[in-house]
């Protein structure tokens, strides 16, 4: 749209022709109050609090539904407008309960804000209000009806937004109600976005109300731990006798991918971290057998020289490392430098939700295609083959919609199932289970790879035709599977490519080389490598075991040691609990999992809500984790490996370079890491000044990674600003096509599971629970 | 549709619906009638009616819901056998509409919005219902009796009573 | 059956065929129905428009909007199918018009509906009637088989080469579905809320295609046009208010009833001689001269002409046509608090002013009315009124605010005479009369 020059309280502003002048005016410093309009939502013209006066028109106009034409000229700001909109909040204030004082919303109330800025305060109205009791519509929304200012918010956002649909308006005028779609209950993907966009306190989260109120937090801005979208979640967090407690996550902080998105467990699937069983101090398994809980101390004690002693007589290839896709970078990269440079090892692993390998080797001199979970907003075509983003990728699904809706970007789906996303598909391929690696033979021009009916033949012209296309495939691409896949993208003009895995950090656990035969930044072990000098003598030369070979090792008597860091693979792969009965088992987690009740030593672990560092989502964006709850007790991962190394005797500074930097900063020096972005800390571990006092500082070893994992060295400054930066496997080694097994399990997480850390999450439970109710009496009747 | 489907509705009414659907460019357009006309065969908006209806409009429940509490003809409650609607809107409050609406309610001795015992009446008072010029005016279902005194009114719901 | 009733000053076009057993389309053609169609296809779309502006036709819903520049909007390109819909939801308090024709000349409203689709190049019509019409649906439909039968209707009416099928419809009981926007998405099947405008329905309409809407009278109107010709038309009426309309006289006057008398015709003499005057000897007190939702006159204010120009000069308007005259024992508070309780049970609720606003007002004007009221009420009505007006989503929030903020204006003294305590000082002696009317 060609730029227009208009007017608007004197000043010429210039913007698209048909831009929206509410939108225009905010852009130049205007700010015209709103309730019912919503950036992206469907337009409303209801709650008329932006009415503007236009030169030439009878009637005020609202900001909201006015485009911007040519030589128009506007008053925002004038006696009369404010009459009107202070006339509109009397209006609103006439029923409104005004229960500000024990209101969730209360100081976060966009009605409280306006009646502040309007001064509507002394009530004309005189009439009895109509109290109405606030009802429960599922376990994490509540809805106070007499708050409710009906602007409609939740509604386009539940259907337009989310494509759920559930909830409406019902009866007309003042007795016009938001009713959710089963009568009394809501029956839908519990995401909560309409609490979040209710600009009141009518709608409130089942987790937080009458907690807490906002100002009592403290607001902490770090990513979700949940799925591989690594979305950015705000925490609300109080203190408690036991450190600090999580009481809310939302969506304060809209400068995430995310934007204003996220899902269930984003939102409310904290809890897992305030469960009761959360282990605080150290277990030792005694001579009965039996655990006891012991000091730091004698726990790290024991671990440390068992470790030494075992490596020392029987080498380090009798011990086994498990990583976990929920720790840090900065964790994965020291524990496997630890296991390396320390033990002396490559039998180290993590659980592989996908094949990050074979996507990265594919992509070798071609990195500029791997694509940022941003694309899936702006690309104008996207093919996504396999997987079901509305359940395992629900910001994926979400960027999807919103980019088809507002962009009329084109969406194909390639599935076995009739997945959600079908709904919003201009065109869907219908495939069996096991027909991934033909549809790609198809889609390159193979007929006898398909069924070639006529609208698959018209599905892979219209593919084929697209000139900016985003891939995106789940873990039903392995290996061949994907280097086929990528080889056929790569024909298209610029298209770009995404690999889905499940967990936070899967991707990070990946790039930072938990695994037997790669070194961070997937650099083969053997092959000349910067690594070699740094970590010196331990480092083996030869591919490790994976992580069934260290269990069948195990189970031959074969394992000395396990060291299990963040991960339950006892649960994840039915491992038997005999297959250790020699073995020396150490286990870091936050509770006791079936992997940990097999252990000898038992260290409580920190989750990512409590520790600070860096994940990197599955699409290779890169985001600052920062410290939001504590937990007395509890110690980071990256703490206890550099404790246990040291316990055997290990010099800590060669394995965490600490102590560099500018000492006269010490004072705000801890800012990045403690959660509020003290911009001038911010600056200083930007340049790198920041003193890292502490080998137990995660940063301290940024430095390290940049230097040594190709691809890992983004713009410092946007990292620590809490930006997403994408990371590109650049300069991957990888001999090509040496076959090698995926390994990869994927976790088949829904919406409302999230492996064994959801098992602890109550909320989560009360939701699957309440579901299962409900079908079960759908079932009776 | 409702070929395959084991319509709730009377043959009659369920061929119409299957025709009405067709009749404007959007499905979702044969809603509003199709809600009087079941209203008017099985007595209210149960909900079988509503999600039989949802599914020949290929809407969901909740949309069909909405669309029902937004008018004020259609009930999801029963109503009397005979629903007496009084107009007390201006022009009949002129004539005497408020009187005639008390007279309703004593002598079926029953409230607005409420139905006798025996189901036979219910009563409400309505708004406008175009019978301006021939004021007071009362509808009974759909028909209209207007020029009403209490006394007519009488003789109206007696008919009705021995019908 | 709706009584009809006849006064020597009524020009009769569009209740010429009232009570002739018309809705048979058999009479229909014997008193020269569908020649005006015939006419039109002559015509052709320009010679149409044409003739509807010489006729200085304006729409009778209440706007008073021209109806040949009205259609005149629609653009003749459109990649969408154009739609014309009859706006039969009738709802506004005092109005009882398009129920007759409907009831006696239904043929009218489609030959009428016909020629607009000829006008705009449309091949569907939809006549919408309100829920509480369901007798007339069923005259609705045996005209239209009648019309299909004739081949008047369907593929090439009329032997020519053009398509044109009318479907009719019913609402369920909203009086804001009659504002023409609300309309469209209730025919669609949707809640009766209005939609944002620009774009307008002559551009965007029905099913997103060209939508001509216009009043059942309006369309009834226009086959007579064709009938006596525009210019002829023109000449019954006023100065830019063209030919006839229906007027009903509701209220306190001898002779209620519906009479279709020229544009201009004077609002006095419609009180007094058409309508018979005030019974029982009592005096007049108000006249609200358009419906509802127009501002109450004062009895020296109704020696005018009624039609748009003039009664808006009186500072009201002509709206739709509906006459209610309020003799000396009406309580002008309760008057106000009824129509205002209208408009709070009729507002759709979508935006902020009308929704909140009418139910504000309905609450102090019934405690008000009971003997609740203090001083401050009478100004805080006012300025709520004031409020809601030009600031709601669709007009029915200047609907309900209007009238108000006249009653309070030029009754302030009755509103006063019921402070302190007081209950209604009128109440008994309406009481008085009411027994001596029944
Ligand atoms: C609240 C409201 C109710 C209305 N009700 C009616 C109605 O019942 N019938 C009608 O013809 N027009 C009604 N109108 C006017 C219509 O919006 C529209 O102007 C009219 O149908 C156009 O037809 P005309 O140009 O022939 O008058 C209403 C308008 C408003 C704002
Ligand atoms: S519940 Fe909140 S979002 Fe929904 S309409 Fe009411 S105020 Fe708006
Ligand atoms: S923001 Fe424009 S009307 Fe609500």
């Amino acid at each position: 749209m060609a730029d227009v020059t208009f007017t608007v309280d004197g000043k010429k502003l210039t913007a698209p022709a048909g831009t929206l002048l509410i939108e225009a005016c905010r852009a130049a410093g205007i700010a015209i109050p709103q309730f019912c309009y919503y950036p992206g939502l469907s337009l409303q013209a209801a709650c008329r609090m932006c009415l503007v006066r236009q030169e030439k028109v009878p009637k005020l106009q609202t900001a909201c539904t006015t485009q911007v034409a040519e030589g128009q000229v506007f008053v925002t700001d004038s006696p009369e407008i404010t009459q009107a909109r202070k006339a509109t909040i009397e209006l609103l204030l006439g029923n409104h309960p005004l229960d500000c004082p024990v209101c969730d919303a209360g100081g976060e109330c966009e009605l409280q804000d306006m009646t502040f800025k309007y001064g509507a305060g002394e009530s004309l109205y005189t009439e009895a209000k109509q109290h109405r009791d606030e009802q429960q519509w599922s376990p994490v929304v509540f809805f106070d009806r007499p708050r409710c200012i009906l602007c409609y918010r939740c509604v386009r956002m539940c259907g337009e937004g989310m494509d759920v649909w559930a909830l409406g308006v019902q009866n007309r005028g003042v007795s016009s109600v938001i009713a959710p779609n089963k009568e009394d209950h809501l029956d839908c993907e519990e995401c909560g976005m309409c609490i979040d966009a209710c600009p009141v306190g009518a709608l409130t989260s089942g987790t937080y109300r009458y907690k807490t109120r906002p100002w009592e937090m403290n607001h902490v801005a770090t990513v979700c731990t949940h799925c591989g979208d690594g979305c950015k979640t705000t925490l609300g967090v109080r203190s408690v006798d036991s450190g600090a407690e999580i009481v809310r996550g939302d969506n304060r902080d809209k400068s995430g991918m995310n934007g204003d998105f996220l899902c269930i467990k984003g939102r409310y699937a904290f809890d897992f971290a305030n469960h009761k069983d959360r282990l605080t101090k150290p277990l030792l398994r005694g001579t009965d057998g039996k655990f006891q809980e012991v000091s730091w101390e004698k726990a790290l004690e024991h671990t440390g020289k068992n470790l030494q002693a075992i490596r020392d007589h029987k080498g380090g290839s009798s011990i086994g490392v498990i990583g976990s896709n929920r720790t840090t970078n900065e964790e994965n990269y020291l524990l496997q430098k630890f296991a390396r440079s320390v033990l002396g090892t490559n039998n180290i692993d993590h659980h592989r939700t996908a094949d990050y390998v074979s996507f990265v080797r594919a992509l070798q001199g071609h990195t500029d295609r791997a694509a940022s979970l941003r694309d899936a907003e702006s690309a104008p075509a996207i093919l996504l083959l396999g997987n079901d983003p509305t359940e395992q990728h629900p910001l994926l699904a979400w960027k999807v919609r919103t980019n088809v809706r507002l962009n009329k970007a084109k969406l194909f789906v390639v599935n076995h199932n009739n997945i959600k996303l079908v709904r919003q598909a201009r065109a869907t391929l219908a495939i069996s289970q096991d027909s991934y690696a033909g549809a790609i033979r198809f889609l390159g021009g193979d007929d006898s790879a398909l069924p070639a009916s006529a609208e698959a033949k018209q599905f892979r012209e219209a593919v084929r035709a697209e000139k900016n296309l985003l891939i995106v495939f789940g873990s039903e691409y392995r290996g061949e599977g994907i280097t086929a896949l990528v080889e056929f993208g790569l024909g298209l003009p610029n298209a770009k490519f995404a690999c889905l895995g499940d967990y936070a950090n899967s991707r990070g656990a990946a790039d930072m080389g938990l695994f037997p035969d790669l070194l961070p930044g997937y650099v083969p072990v053997g092959a000349a490598n910067p690594f070699a000098e740094e970590y010196g003598d331990l480092l083996p030369r030869v591919p490790g075991k994976d992580l069934v070979k260290m269990f069948d090792a195990a189970g031959r008597g074969d394992l000395a040691a396990l060291y299990v860091v963040g991960a339950n693979p006892f649960a994840r792969y039915g491992v038997e609990r005999e297959a250790l009965t020699n073995t020396f088992v150490v286990v870091q987690d936050m509770f006791l999992t079936e992997t940990a009740l097999a252990a000898d030593v038992v260290l409580p672990a920190a989750n990512l809500y409590e520790k600070a560092g860096t994940v990197t989502n599955t699409y290779g964006d890169q985001q600052l984790v920062k410290k939001a709850a504590d937990l007395a007790g509890v110690r980071s991962d990256f703490e206890l490996i550099v404790r246990i190394a040291a316990k055997m005797g290990a010099d800590p500074k060669k394995l965490v370079p600490f102590g560099q930097g500018v000492h006269a900063d010490m004072g705000q020096s801890r800012g990045a890491q403690s959660g509020e972005a003290d911009r001038h800390a911010v600056w200083l571990s930007a340049n790198n000044l920041e003193p890292k006092l502490s080998p137990f500082d995660p940063f301290a070893i940024l430095d390290e990674i940049a230097r040594l994992v190709p691809g890992y060295d983004p713009p410092r400054f946007n990292l620590m600003a809490g930006n997403d930066v994408h990371v590109h496997p650049s300069l991957v080694q990888i001999t090509p096509n040496r076959p090698r097994r995926d390994m990869v399990l994927p976790s088949d997480d829904t919406l409302f599971t999230s492996g064994t850390l959801g098992r602890y999450s109550k909320m989560l439970h009360s939701v699957l629970e309440s579901r299962e109710a409900r079908t079960s009496d759908a079932a009776a009747d | 549709m409702s070929t395959e489907m084991k319509s709730i509705f009377s043959p009659e009414l369920a061929a119409r619906f299957d025709r009405l659907v067709t009749l404007y460019p959007l499905r979702r357009s044969a809603l509003i009638p199709m809600l009087l006309y079941a209203q008017d065969e099985i007595g209210y908006l149960s909900d079988e009616v509503i999600a039989e209806i949802a599914a020949r409009i290929q809407i969901t429940e909740l949309d069909v819901r909405n669309v029902i509490s937004y008018y004020s003809l259609l009930h999801t409650k029963p109503h009397g056998k005979y629903h007496v609607q009084v107009c007390t809107n201006i022009s009949c409050m002129l004539r005497g509409g408020n009187e005639l609406f008390e007279h309703c309610k004593s002598r079926l001795g029953i409230g607005n919005k409420q139905t006798t015992p025996d189901g036979q009446f219910s009563l409400e008072e309505v708004e406008c219902i175009g019978a301006c010029s021939w004021a007071p005016a009362v509808q009974v279902n759909y028909d209209f009796h207007e020029n009403l005194t209490p006394e007519s009114m009488d003789k109206v719901l007696d008919a009705y009573r021995t019908k | 059956m709706a009584q009809l009733v006849s006064h020597p000053d009524e020009v009769k076009l569009i209740s010429s065929r009232f009570g002739k057993g018309a809705t048979s389309i058999e009479t229909y053609l014997s008193l020269d129905g569908y020649t005006s169609a015939r006419k039109a296809i002559e015509l052709g779309a320009e010679g149409i428009i044409a003739e509807m502006k010489t006729s200085n036709l304006r729409g009778r819903g209440g706007a008073g909007f021209p109806t040949g520049m009205k259609w005149s909007f629609v653009p003749k390109q459109s990649d969408r199918p154009k739609y014309v819909l009859v706006n039969g939801d009738e709802s506004e308090p005092g109005t009882c018009k398009d129920r007759l024709i409907f009831e006696y000349d239904p043929h009218s409203v489609i030959e009428g509906v016909i020629i607009a689709g000829l006008a705009i190049g449309a091949k569907m019509g939809f006549i919408y009637l309100r829920g509480e019409y369901r007798y007339l649906l069923k005259i609705m439909e045996r005209a239209l088989d009648e019309a299909y039968a004739k081949g008047f209707l369907g593929k090439n009416i009329f032997g020519s080469t053009l398509e044109f099928n009318i479907v009719s419809h019913t609402g369920a009981g909203a009086y804001e579905v009659g504002e023409e926007s609300a309309l469209m998405e209730s025919l669609e099947g949707k809640r009766g809320v209005p939609r944002i405008r620009p774009p307008f329905p002559a551009v965007v309409g029905l099913y997103g295609g060209p939508t001509i809407i216009n009043n059942a009278e309006t369309i009834a109107t226009v086959p007579h046009i064709f009938r006596i010709g525009g210019a002829e038309y023109a000449k019954i009426g006023t100065e830019r208010n063209g030919g006839t309309r229906l007027f009903c006289l509701s209220g306190d006057v001898s002779r209620p009833g519906v009479y279709e008398l020229p544009m201009g015709y004077n609002l006095k003499k419609m009180i007094y001689e058409v309508g018979g005057g005030i019974p029982d000897g009592r005096q007049l007190k108000a006249v609200v001269p358009g419906g509802s939702s127009t501002p109450v006159l004062l009895p020296s204010e109704i020696d005018i002409g009624m039609d748009f120009d003039q009664v808006g000069k009186a500072g009201s308007m002509l709206g739709s046509g509906g006459v209610v005259v309020l003799d000396d024992t009406v309580c002008m508070v309760e008057f106000a608090l009824r129509t205002m309780k209208f408009y709070q049970h009729e507002s759709c609720g979508w935006c902020i002013p009308c929704r909140e606003g009418t139910d504000w007002l309905k609450k102090t004007l019934t405690r008000f009315h009971a003997g609740g009221g203090v001083e401050k009420d009478i100004d805080n009505i006012r300025y709520l009124a004031e409020n809601m007006m030009g600031r709601t989503f669709c007009p029915l929030g200047d609907a309900a605010a209007m009238p108000t903020i006249g009653f309070v204006k030029k009754f302030r003294k009755e509103f006063e005479d019921h402070l302190n305590g007081k209950p209604c000082p009128y109440a008994n002696l309406e009481q008085e009369t009411l027994v001596g009317a029944s």
